[in-house]
């Protein structure tokens, strides 16, 4: 019974801290505005971002050379957008505006993935610049 | 460890929970470096101190008094249970203090990072105790899952020290408030 009680706390707080802690790498990202050139790109054309276009997005930057430093906030991301659509998927009947809730954190998702596309466009120019400025 | 007598050998087991217990120790004080960070302004260090060794204390006497009736490997057993039990205590500890960071608006991202991920770390090990309290018979689980959990906190850690400058801010209200 204490074993029980206790795993259900443990659990509890995982899912928070796990929530808080996902919430803390895409707020970072959610006061970088977007280049043109990735707009033009992802054909976003605000600052929404639909949570259904994360996939996209995701795809997107897998294309572009690893500047090594956001893969492992990428994977993290990725981990916690699952976890949002399992929660949409289960509770969009139950309980709406938990739904809806999870719904708005893909958009998150989603947003932080565009900025995550955009600075990798972003480091690919530079790459090529260096390699151009290189062979003159 | 593992060249020399194998993974599922009784000196891995005992390497294994021996320093796991004395692991979740330093952690336990690695929370209260956490804590001390926290209420720094507060000139609260002192309370913090004697209140974390009291604690300690008791855990490591609950701990005691929980596998005293046993005869047999009471060392082994009091090592399992007091990293059982701190995993827990340590659980509680951060949850508070995740809530008086909250409630004193502390900004550091670094600092919330760390906490957060530390928090992360010792729900998920007391949940894997206490799963294996409920179902102790699935050894292969127990076997793999917890050197795998254990990689969390190295890694997120040394992410956090090595990508988040010490300057970087973060409002705690993007953490906690939904979005819009």
């Amino acid at each position: 019974m204490i074993a029980a009680l206790i795993f259900a706390i443990s659990l509890a707080t995982l899912f928070q801290f796990f929530v808080s802690y996902c919430r803390s790498v895409i707020a970072a990202s959610s006061k970088k505005g977007l280049s043109d050139q990735a707009r033009e790109l992802t054909g976003i054309e605000n600052h929404l971002v639909r949570g259904d276009e994360f996939e996209r997005l995701l795809q997107l930057v897998w294309l572009c050379p690893e500047p090594g430093d956001d893969t492992r906030d990428l994977r993290a991301v990725r981990g916690y957008f699952g976890l949002l659509g399992v929660l949409r998927g289960a509770f969009s009947g139950l309980a709406p505006a938990l739904a809806r809730w999870a719904e708005r954190e893909r958009e998150g998702c989603a947003y932080f993935a565009a900025v995550a596309l955009d600075h990798r466009i972003a480091y690919s120019r530079d790459l090529m610049a260096q390699q151009i400025s290189n062979r003159l | 460890m593992f060249a020399r007598y194998g993974f599922t050998s009784a000196q891995y087991f005992y390497f294994y929970y021996f320093s796991d217990a004395l692991l979740t120790v330093f952690l336990y004080f690695a929370l209260m470096g956490l804590y001390f960070l926290v209420f720094r302004e507060m000139g609260v260090h002192r309370y913090l101190c004697v209140g974390a060794i009291l604690l300690l204390g008791l855990t490591a006497g609950v701990s005691y008094q929980m596998v005293v009736s046993s005869s047999h490997k009471l060392l082994t057993r009091f090592v399992v249970e007091l990293s059982q039990n701190l995993y827990f205590v340590g659980v509680v500890l951060t949850y508070l203090l995740w809530g008086a960071i909250m409630k004193l608006r502390e900004t550091r991202t670094r600092l919330i990072q760390l906490v957060l991920a530390l928090g992360i770390y010792f729900s998920a090990f007391a949940a894997n105790y206490a799963l294996r309290n409920l179902y102790p018979t699935l050894n292969v689980v127990w076997q793999y899952v917890p050197p795998l959990m254990g990689l969390w906190l190295p890694l997120a850690w040394a992410y956090t020290f090595w990508k988040i400058p010490e300057e970087s801010r973060l409002a705690t209200a993007r953490v906690v408030a939904p979005n819009r």
